[in-house]
């Protein structure tokens, strides 16, 4: 697994997590991994809708804690 | 409301234009300081919670998803704002029946 660039949105709440990760995407690379973290449950639902609609790759969501993990690769 | 469908439209790769007008202008000139007033109990709660603005978001709908905010010139006359006082960001004013005719085949949703 390549490292990730982890993108803290706790406390962020809908679509404040999408759109830190948009503006985070916009400078990445492309194949380049990112995590974001977000405690708001509706974000870790519409953040993966989104990846699919834009074609990046979202590679696991999982939540610990009361936090969810969104993982995902830029794919263009 | 608007705020949050326009960004989210707008980054979702939808052409979003917005059409400015009445009350909501003055919160985009570049004098208007302090975050507007909570709009109602829901508006109070989201702000307690530090839920993104609607300037905030309206930005991130032009900054990352090409949104176009227009500014109704009418309202920019009666506000007796120029070019220079509002938010640079904004696009160029424009009159109803500007918008509506580029708005037309398309998708219009009035908050």
């Amino acid at each position: 697994m390549s490292e990730r660039t982890v993108i803290d949105a706790r406390g962020s709440f809908c679509p404040g997590p999408l759109m830190e990760l948009i503006a985070r995407l916009k400078y990445g690379a492309v194949g380049e991994e990112f995590e974001v973290l977000s405690s708001d449950k509706g974000s870790a639902n519409d953040i993966p809708e989104w990846l699919k609609k834009v074609g990046h790759q979202h590679i696991e969501t999982r939540e610990e804690a009361g936090v969810w993990h969104i993982a995902l690769k830029k794919m263009k | 409301m608007a705020a949050m469908i326009a960004s989210v439209g707008a980054v979702s790769g939808n052409k979003v234009t917005v059409f400015l007008s009445m009350n909501a202008l003055r919160h985009f000139t570049r004098s208007a300081g302090a975050p507007p007033p909570a709009e109602g109990p829901f508006g109070k709660l989201l702000q307690d919670k530090k839920a993104p603005g609607f300037r905030q978001l309206f930005h991130n709908a032009v900054e990352l998803g090409d949104a176009k905010l227009h500014p109704c010139s009418m309202a920019v006359d009666v506000l007796g704002v120029g070019p220079d006082d509002l938010e640079p960001w904004l696009g160029e004013p424009l009159g109803l029946t500007k918008f509506l005719s580029d708005a037309d085949g398309g998708q219009v949703w009035s908050f």
